[in-house]
């Protein structure tokens, strides 16, 4: 047993962020623990994005050949990262949390009767065990668990996105790729992705915006959106909103920021009518600065913000605007 | 002839209960249930409920059956699914499954939805609100050796085969598997549907069917844990808001703008 192996995935732009923060997830435990770090990178973009992931932090990539991979089937990914799993034999497995790494994490535990940590924040080797000691919030972020795998299997953990900040590209860092052929059986592909359908979103994309203006049930409806578009323009940034409202049909299931959501990590998340329930924070406790527009002062988003007014965002928010749009162009 | 629909479901602490009255005993590791706030149905898991019985007003469906692992169960509770329309509710009772450890519940699942026999489609939330793992569906999939589908905001059954709309979060991918199969609903379905005064009625005629886990021919050894909890505790904020007031709220919402400027975050 040994190692820690990452499931590496790849996009158009060669390595995906999330598989570099795995990498620099992965150095943090190597440190504790000594391990090499492997990462599996599946089907024909491998070989461009082997370089980088060995600048990130990777000691060997295994550059996983099928042709069951040219098409992105999850039941076939599955099935070469366990291929993988065999000649490797990890002692820690690491995916993103994903739609993709969400999925498989668990499924990979399962096939090998072993225990798997979901959407984990924090990774450390517990210095007397050599095992991982991993923290992931739970009851929607309302409190932090810490948990320990039992035994001496595999350790498989689903990190949460953003949640580690990768190593900077160092191109003096050397290690080995090995083309790996799986085999795969086409009989394995039983759940078959047939299309995609992306909602293209107009200007700044919400997880990359520095600023956020959010709404919440509090705005009463989907016309104050527009409100909010407005100030968004005026900052450059983007908008999101509560769960609350996407299922109230106010605004697109794309807007949603939480648990269940979006991931922001904006300069600045200015929320209006937003209580900030736990599964809200989770995808947005990483912004530098909270503004909450509230009438409530007991509010659980004031605990969270920097700076806020409590009031009626009938009240605040048309002068509010006035004088940032006067602020902006002055 | 129909489907026959399992749907997976679990008994939680209610979501909404506000975060000043969330709890944790930090010597047992426990979440303490809030005074007075009743648990709910995992809200996901209603909205798979609601997937079925979507199903069961389009196509042919011969029988929705609801299954929980758990315990202290409270009927009223746990009787929503059969109110809104489903056919049958199996409970499985048994203190040796702990409800963190989501090997031994899925195991526990297999074992019951095995004993149920016939099923074309199992249906689950996409997570439970407690622990937000996601894991017991997949789970539930590899053990019973059948294709998994995660995240449905629409569910179609045709001639054996499912496809789903699994919604991402910036649209949606289209997925289709033979049935049967696994499948986990995201509230992006749609609201799931209010119980009407005669399926509170039909419900309150009804009995549960309770199983524990030696009924279904589990030992204590093949639901060990394989997760060890070691801490819980609610994190602590150091935070302080800085209020902004005016002469009324429109003359603080201009002040705030004027902060924020000297604080160069605008
Ligand atoms: C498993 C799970 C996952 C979830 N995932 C997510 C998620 O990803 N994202 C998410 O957002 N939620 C999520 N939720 C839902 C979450 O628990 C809350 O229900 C939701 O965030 C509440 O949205 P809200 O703040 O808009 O509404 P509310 O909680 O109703 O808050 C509205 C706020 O507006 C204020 N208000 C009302 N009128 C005015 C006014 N005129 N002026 C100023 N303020 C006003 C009120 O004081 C109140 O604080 C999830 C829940 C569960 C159980």
């Amino acid at each position: 047993m040994g190692g820690i192996l990452v499931f590496g995935e790849i996009g158009q732009n060669g390595l995906q962020s999330i598989t570099s923060e795995l990498l620099a997830a992965a150095r943090g435990l190597s440190a504790g623990s000594g391990d090499e770090v492997t990462v599996a990178l599946l089907g024909s973009g491998a070989d461009a994005a082997s370089q980088d992931a060995i600048a990130r932090g990777a000691d060997k990539v295994y550059s996983v050949q099928d042709p069951l991979l040219e098409d992105p089937q999850a039941d076939a990914q599955l099935g070469a990262f366990e291929a993988v799993c065999i000649e490797v034999k990890p002692s820690v497995a690491l995916f993103g949390r994903t739609p993709v790494g969400r999925d498989l994490g668990p499924r990979l535990a399962f096939r090998h009767g072993v225990g798997v940590a979901q959407d984990c924040i924090e990774m450390t080797t517990d210095s007397a065990t050599g095992r991982v000691v991993a923290t992931r919030p739970v009851y929607g972020g309302n409190a932090l668990a810490k948990v320990t795998f039992p035994g001496d299997g595999m350790q498989v953990l689903v990190v949460r996105p953003k949640a580690v900040e990768p190593l900077g590209a160092d191109s003096s860092r050397t290690g080995e790729v090995v083309t790996f052929n799986p085999g795969l059986d086409p009989s394995i592909v039983r759940a078959r992705l047939v299309q995609t359908v992306r909602q293209e979103s107009e200007g700044v994309r919400l997880e990359d915006a520095v600023v956020v203006v959010g709404g919440g049930r509090g705005i009463g409806g989907a016309e104050a959106f527009e409100m909010l578009h407005e100030l968004a323009r005026i900052l450059g940034g983007a908008v999101g909103a509560s769960r609350a409202v996407c299922d109230a049909g106010w605004i697109d299931h794309s807007y949603q920021v939480g648990l269940t959501g979006k991931t922001i990590t904006p300069d600045i998340y200015i929320t209006v009518g937003i209580s900030g329930a736990s599964q809200h924070m989770a995808g947005c406790a990483a912004s530098k600065n909270i503004v909450a527009i509230n009438r409530d002062a007991d509010a659980n988003i004031f605990k969270a913000a920097s700076f806020g007014v409590v009031g009626d965002w009938k009240n605040v928010m048309p002068s509010f605007i006035e004088t940032v749009r006067e602020l902006v162009n002055s | 002839m129909g489907i026959k629909i399992v749907v997976c479901v679990k008994q939680v602490m209610d979501p909404e209960t506000p975060a000043s009255a969330f709890k944790v005993d930090s010597d047992t590791n426990k979440v303490i249930p809030a005074q007075g706030i009743p648990p709910v149905v995992n809200g996901f898991d209603e909205n798979a409920v609601e997937a079925a019985l979507r199903l069961k007003d389009s196509t042919e469906v011969d029988k929705i059956t609801v299954i929980s692992v758990g315990n202290n169960f409270v009927m009223d509770v746990m009787k929503k699914p059969l109110s809104m329309g489903a056919d049958e509710l199996i409970l499985v009772q048994d203190e040796s499954v702990s409800e963190l450890d989501a090997f031994a519940t899925a195991t526990t699942l297999a074992k019951a939805i095995e004993k149920v026999g016939e099923y074309d489609l199992i249906l689950c939330g996409r997570q439970a609100s407690d622990w937000d793992q996601a894991h017991v569906p997949l789970g539930l999939a590899e053990l019973l050796g059948l294709p998994s589908i995660t995240l449905a905001q629409k569910v179609d059954v045709a001639d054996g085969m499912i496809s789903i709309q699994r919604s991402l979060t910036d649209g949606y991918e289209v997925v289709e598997s033979q049935l049967p199969a696994v499948i986990t609903v995201s509230n992006e379905l749609g609201e799931p549907r209010y119980p009407n005064l005669r399926g509170i009625m039909q419900a309150s005629r009804k009995t549960p069917t309770i199983w524990s886990a030696a009924d279904l021919g589990l030992d204590a050894e093949s639901l060990s844990p394989r997760l060890t909890l070691t801490e819980l505790f609610i994190p602590v904020s150091d935070k302080r808001v800085e209020i902004i007031e005016g002469e009324d709220e429109a003359d603080a919402g201009r002040k705030l703008a004027l902060r924020l400027r000297e604080e160069k975050l605008i």
